[in-house]
């Protein structure tokens, strides 16, 4: 039956200018759905993405963000104490105190200055995130007010990169280096020295204590642990939870905002998909009752139509998924609900959601294609023989 | 032969099975076809029915020969089989340089006879034409005419032509008047 595919690709082509304009409806639509899946990938890389499955952060009993927390030092002692925390090779353990403060940073192109998280950390944090990579200059020195700022802070943000100076609490400090963090939250930081920036702000206290699990089932001890600790009032949570229950508000809400519109403009794609579709069964109505004369049968006209209803979805996802891996360039900003920071993502194209979109694409010719085909199908032979044009 | 509206349009298509008789039976080609289900009358159709059209009918995105494959994507042909079988018919019509052409590269009379060879290759016993020169000059209709009788003659193919033209008319061994819906 490859001649009838021939006949279908050779209509819908002959039809060119219909034929473009309802490709670029339904691709549109299609966009907007991939768009939408794209800003998911794109939010849950930078949010869930940042928190590594080995990692275990501890927030003080009843604080949902690192901000709201506090760990006072002898907390943190009794903490490392405990058993079962994984060592680096030079015997120390990997245990990080930090504070996570907030700052207000003039933000290029922007009227309002934005809110950056600065963390005071160690520099063993490097080997609690592995995909956090220095890209120029250096990491800072313990003791000093130096700090390295995130990739996206140097591009969003009126810094001044390596040797510029920035006030943070009541010191000055000197940005040292740029970190990228694989597209997550940690590109949206500044980072530097705990102890500096405790003092800088005159705290006692640090926000978080992360530890990295030796293995996998150590999670369950150190909960029971540290967890159960009346002295310690600790809660215990893996780092990607942190970052997921973080993330959920706002991806819901996109999702949410993201798929009502796809929904209403599917609305409108298929019914442009229909019009476009009667159009040609109206102008071929004796081609079809010629083929009904031959001895075809209504199923394979019914079959001639969608599949090129099919075809005209086919072509619009591609050209969707095409732009879509344009749009991967395109890096947004949103405000982080939970700690009221900048945080930057990019859009994210994974097989998964150019797959959704091509389905989609399908289904929706697929629907659309339906009622003209079946109009198709069920033309009265006689009349349709009958009807002057082509 | 007859007026407009008279019933010979109607006639073809009850021969044909697509129209179906309120009264009577209708017997073509050993067939009841008055009594036939839908599905049943395609087939035999597909099989024993050649249709010629006044507008010619070709369809405008396909050539010459997967005009005239058409019919055989209804048989159980391969191919090969099928490509032989449309070489043939338009050698028949005299077309064999015309294979890969579109319709709208071909004359009235060159589309009527890719029409005709279309109707042929699937070797049907009676051949429906219902004015096939209606829409040709003279001498594109001589040629067609002279094709038509020799597809009679030499591969006995019964044809039933609707004509208001009556020197078309006088190539057949029959005429028939239709007025009112009545063979006069
Ligand atoms: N015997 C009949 N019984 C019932 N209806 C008839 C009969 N003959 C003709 N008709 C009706 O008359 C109308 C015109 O018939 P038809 O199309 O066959 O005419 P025609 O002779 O082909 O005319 P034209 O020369 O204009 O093509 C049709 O609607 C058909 O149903
Ligand atoms: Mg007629």
């Amino acid at each position: 039956m490859k001649l009838l595919l021939v006949y279908s690709v050779r209509n819908v082509w002959a039809r060119s200018c219909t034929t473009a304009l309802s490709i670029g409806g339904l691709a549109l639509v299609s966009l907007i759905l991939l768009a939408v899946l794209m800003l998911g990938n794109g939010l849950n890389r930078a949010l869930i993405e940042s928190g590594s499955p080995d990692n275990v952060l501890l927030l003080r009993k009843g604080a949902t963000t690192e901000i709201a927390s506090g760990i006072y030092r002898d907390q943190a002692h009794v903490v490392r104490m405990l058993a079962g925390i994984a060592q680096t090779s030079g015997g120390e353990l990997l245990a990080i105190p930090e504070l996570v403060v907030l700052i207000s940073l003039a933000k290029s192109g922007a009227e309002t200055p934005a809110n950056v998280v600065v963390r005071g950390t160690q520099p063993e944090a490097f080997r609690l995130r592995p995909q956090v990579r220095l890209i120029a200059g250096r990491a800072w020195q313990q003791g000093t007010t130096e700090i390295v700022i995130g990739a996206q802070i140097a591009k969003r943000f009126l810094l001044g990169g390596i040797g510029s100076h920035l006030r943070v609490g009541k010191r000055e400090w000197l940005v040292v280096g740029i970190a990228e963090a694989q597209g997550t939250a940690f590109e949206s930081e500044i980072c530097g020295d705990v102890d500096q920036l405790m003092a800088a702000y005159g705290r006692d206290s640090y926000s978080s204590l992360t530890l990295r699990l030796p293995d996998p089932s150590a999670f369950q001890r150190i909960d029971d642990a540290i967890g159960s600790d009346t002295r310690l009032l600790l809660q215990v949570k893996r780092e990607r939870d942190y970052y997921r229950e973080k993330s959920v508000t706002m991806a819901t809400f996109i999702r949410l905002l993201g798929f009502t519109f796809t929904l209403i403009f599917a609305f409108g794609a298929i019914l442009g998909g229909t019009m476009t579709m009667y159009g040609a069964v109206a102008s071929r109505t004796r081609e079809i009752g010629m083929l009904r004369a031959l001895g075809f049968h209504p199923r394979q006209i019914l079959s001639v139509f969608l599949l090129e209803s099919l075809m005209l979805g086919a072509m619009a996802g591609l050209l969707a998924v095409g732009a879509g891996t344009a749009l991967q360039f395109v890096t947004l900003s949103t405000m982080n609900f939970s700690t009221f920071s900048e945080l930057a993502f990019r859009l994210t194209l994974t097989p998964a959601s150019a797959l959704i979109t091509m389905a989609f694409a399908l289904s929706i010719s697929m629907v659309g294609g339906i009622p003209p085909a079946i109009r198709a199908a069920r033309l009265p032979v006689t009349a349709a023989l009958h009807t002057p044009g082509r | 032969m007859g007026p407009s509206g008279s019933g010979k349009t109607t006639i073809l298509n009850l021969v044909a099975g697509l129209d179906r008789p309120t009264q009577g039976t209708i017997h073509a080609a050993g067939l009841t076809v008055s009594q036939q289900k839908e599905a049943d009358l395609a087939r035999w159709r597909a099989r024993y029915i050649g249709f010629v059209f006044q507008f010619y009918n070709l369809i405008p995105v396909l050539t010459a020969a997967e005009n005239v494959e058409l019919p055989l994507l209804l048989s159980k042909l391969t191919r090969r089989e099928r490509f032989t079988h449309v070489q043939a018919a338009l050698g028949l019509v005299g077309l064999s340089d015309r294979i890969h052409h579109y319709p709208r590269q071909l004359s009235g009379g060159q589309e009527q006879r890719v029409g005709i060879a279309r109707a042929i290759v699937s070797d049907p016993t009676i051949l429906l034409a219902d004015e096939p020169i209606g829409n040709l000059d003279r001498s594109a209709a001589q040629a067609i005419m002279a094709l038509l009788t020799r597809l009679h003659r030499e591969l006995n193919k019964t044809i039933l032509m609707v004509t208001h033209d009556p020197q078309a008319a006088g190539y057949a061994q029959e005429i028939l008047h239709f007025d009112k819906g009545k063979v006069d």
